[in-house]
């Protein structure tokens, strides 16, 4: 048990150092782009003083190096600066943007999850039919599909045509809330999730399929499969309690390097179902050239990279006896 | 590998030949394209009556019907697989010139070289892309050229850990020795003997490295960072999209999807196959 603290212990403070990279990346892209930062904020009828004064206010008229440990003490501070646009504090802002961001990675990893493992399994089952060769197929050609395209095809039939479920959003308008909690645990709440979840759970499907498969295959051939089959167990238990069961793992690892890929289809998918979440936030700041709160997003996500790599890997380590924390 | 042994190999492999031919009918489309559009993409089409021809279904004038302005569905998709095939191409070539560079200096050195340019790789991977990209896009402003940069300051990182680890089991083989003997300089051993034996390699990454830009440069386009000169999958799908007319105009919103998952499927393919070139242990699967 100590060596699962002292390895927490390391990739917390590998992921504070990644962090710190990304927040100085993208320090480095706001500043060394050329023309001055201002210039893309500040409206151009803006007289000299006040200019001057924006530029002040920002500490943008201090050398390059001042600047950068100014921002660095800043961000420590939990001081993100404050947002163009809302004139409020930019982590205010993009605070519940955050949970809203995690909770539809979760659903759409999780939905990726499930369909990968049982479809990986039947594909594995079906070995050498056609069936098979349909399935990776359809497997690449989800992953091909470009997800905002996917999203809206999706929301043409299911929420425009058919009406099952909402055209976009987090909430039905109008909705009364009795308290945060209700907010994330509500009908109404799953009813939103539901389709942009499924959306990018398609989209990040194929890695978790196509993994599952090979690895049922080389469990199928394992020694312990034909001493289950000795046994007498029916063929049920055998692929369910034992090749199952066993082929998760390396699913399991490939899940954690999906996590960065799935991001990017996270941002797309929240711009075409409105979701209010880091990636629709960080689309629109860009666009209002807000960018505390651009800067804000862009930390954020590498955060919610980090916090579910992290998961993977604790949850590899708590399915396989053989890990030791080190 | 010679070429004709790789080129064998993956017509050998059925799914990587249908790949191959995607890629090809794609390619022609796009040297061809204003050869086969039958109008200008930006040409606003009107009814007999004069009024404007907005949102017509297919027909035998447009096979693909009209978009809100107007303007021909059918041309638009034709059009854009050229800045499509451009950035993929470009930033694929790019891409992978870059990681198999990193990768084999970074493997054959080792010491606090590697150390460096692997750090660099951790840094890469933490980069989460798409956000990256449409920061950089944004402040260097849209078009094709910005987006290949954005792609090749980020993606080089895969092809670089996978030539490095590959690098580090051929840099111990006979050969290598046998060529430092011979009087071979470390540059010599770098591109004369190591770097034919990662290109295999290196080919399956430049076809999955197209794939991924190709998605990128749809994903920007449809973020509104699309280049203004040209027609693009992406940015049709935006105008679709923010124009409210997806729901309605099927014709509008399908074509230009589809198109982008074919091309980007053919490069995932052909990558397959190729990946099975390299690594036979995958073969007979």
């Amino acid at each position: 048990m100590r060596g699962f603290w002292r390895y927490l212990a390391r990739r917390l403070a590998q992921a504070v150092v990644t962090l710190f990279l990304l927040a100085s990346l993208i320090f480095l892209l706001f500043r060394l782009v050329p023309g001055d930062p201002v210039s893309m904020y500040v409206d151009v009828g803006m007289t000299q003083e006040a200019r001057a004064m924006v530029l002040h206010q920002f500490g943008l008229d201090r050398p390059l190096g001042e600047q950068y440990l100014l921002y660095l003490s800043n961000l420590l501070r939990g001081n993100f600066g404050v947002s163009f646009q809302y004139g409020k504090p930019a982590l205010q802002v993009v605070g519940e943007r955050f949970w809203a961001t995690v909770l539809l990675m979760a659903a759409s990893l999780l939905i990726a999850f499930v369909l990968g493992v049982a479809g990986g399994a039947f594909l594995a089952w079906q070995r050498g039919t056609w069936l098979e060769a349909l399935g990776t197929v359809v497997a690449l050609v989800l992953r091909s599909a470009p997800v905002f395209w996917s999203g809206m095809i999706l929301l043409s039939i299911f929420a425009f045509k058919l009406k099952w479920f909402p055209l976009g959003g987090i909430r039905a308008t109008g909705l009364e809330l009795h308290s945060q909690w209700e907010k994330f645990l509500s009908w109404d709440f799953l009813h939103h999730l539901f389709l942009p979840a499924l959306t990018a759970g398609l989209y990040s499907l194929a890695s978790p399929l196509l993994v599952m498969r090979t690895s049922m295959l080389d469990v199928i051939r394992e020694d312990f499969i034909e001493l289950a089959r000795a046994k007498g167990l029916k063929e049920y238990q055998v692929v369910f309690r034992h090749a199952v069961r066993n082929s998760l793992l390396p699913v399991i690892t490939v899940m954690a390097v999906m996590v960065g890929f799935a991001i990017g289809g996270v941002v797309l998918v929240e711009t075409v179902f409105r979701w209010p979440g880091l990636g629709r936030e960080i689309v629109m700041a860009v666009r209002a050239r807000d960018y505390p709160v651009a800067q804000t997003c862009f930390i954020l996500i590498g955060a919610t990279v980090m916090l579910f790599n992290l998961l993977a890997d604790l949850l590899y380590g708590y399915l396989d006896p053989r890990v030791v924390w080190d | 590998m010679t070429a004709r042994e790789l080129l064998s190999a993956l017509t050998r492999d059925r799914l990587g030949l249908v790949g191959l031919i995607l890629f090809g009918i794609f390619a022609l489309t796009a040297v061809f394209a204003p050869l086969i559009a039958p109008f200008d993409p930006m040409q606003m089409h009107f009814r007999p009556d004069g009024t404007l021809a907005r949102l017509e279904p297919p027909s035998a004038s447009h096979w693909l019907g009209t978009t809100r302005m107007g303007r021909d569905v059918f041309s638009q998709v034709v059009m854009g697989a050229r800045p499509a095939l451009l950035v993929g191409v470009l930033s694929a070539v790019c891409v992978v010139a870059v990681g198999t560079n990193v990768g084999i200096v970074a493997g054959y050195y080792g010491g606090w070289v590697d150390d460096l340019l692997m750090r660099l790789t951790d840094l890469a991977f933490g980069v989460p892309f798409l956000p990256f990209a449409l920061i950089l896009v944004a402040l260097l402003g849209p078009g094709l050229r910005n987006m290949v940069i954005a792609i090749v300051l980020v993606m080089w990182r895969s092809s670089a850990r996978v030539v490095r680890a590959q690098v580090l089991t051929l840099k111990r083989r006979a050969f290598v020795e046998a060529a430092r003997i011979g009087g071979a300089g470390n540059l010599r051993i770098l591109y004369r003997h190591l770097l034919p034996s990662v290109l295999p390699l290196a080919l399956v990454y430049t076809a999955l490295a197209m794939a991924w830009a190709i998605m990128a440069e749809a994903n920007l386009s449809f973020l509104g960072y699309a280049d203004p000169r040209m027609a693009s999958w992406g940015k049709i799908l935006y105008e679709c999209y923010t124009s409210q007319a997806m729901f309605v105009a099927w014709w509008w919103m399908v074509p230009p999807g589809a198109a982008i998952t074919l091309l980007v499927l053919s490069g995932f393919l052909v990558g397959r196959a190729y990946e099975e070139v390299a690594n036979p242990r995958l073969r007979r699967r």
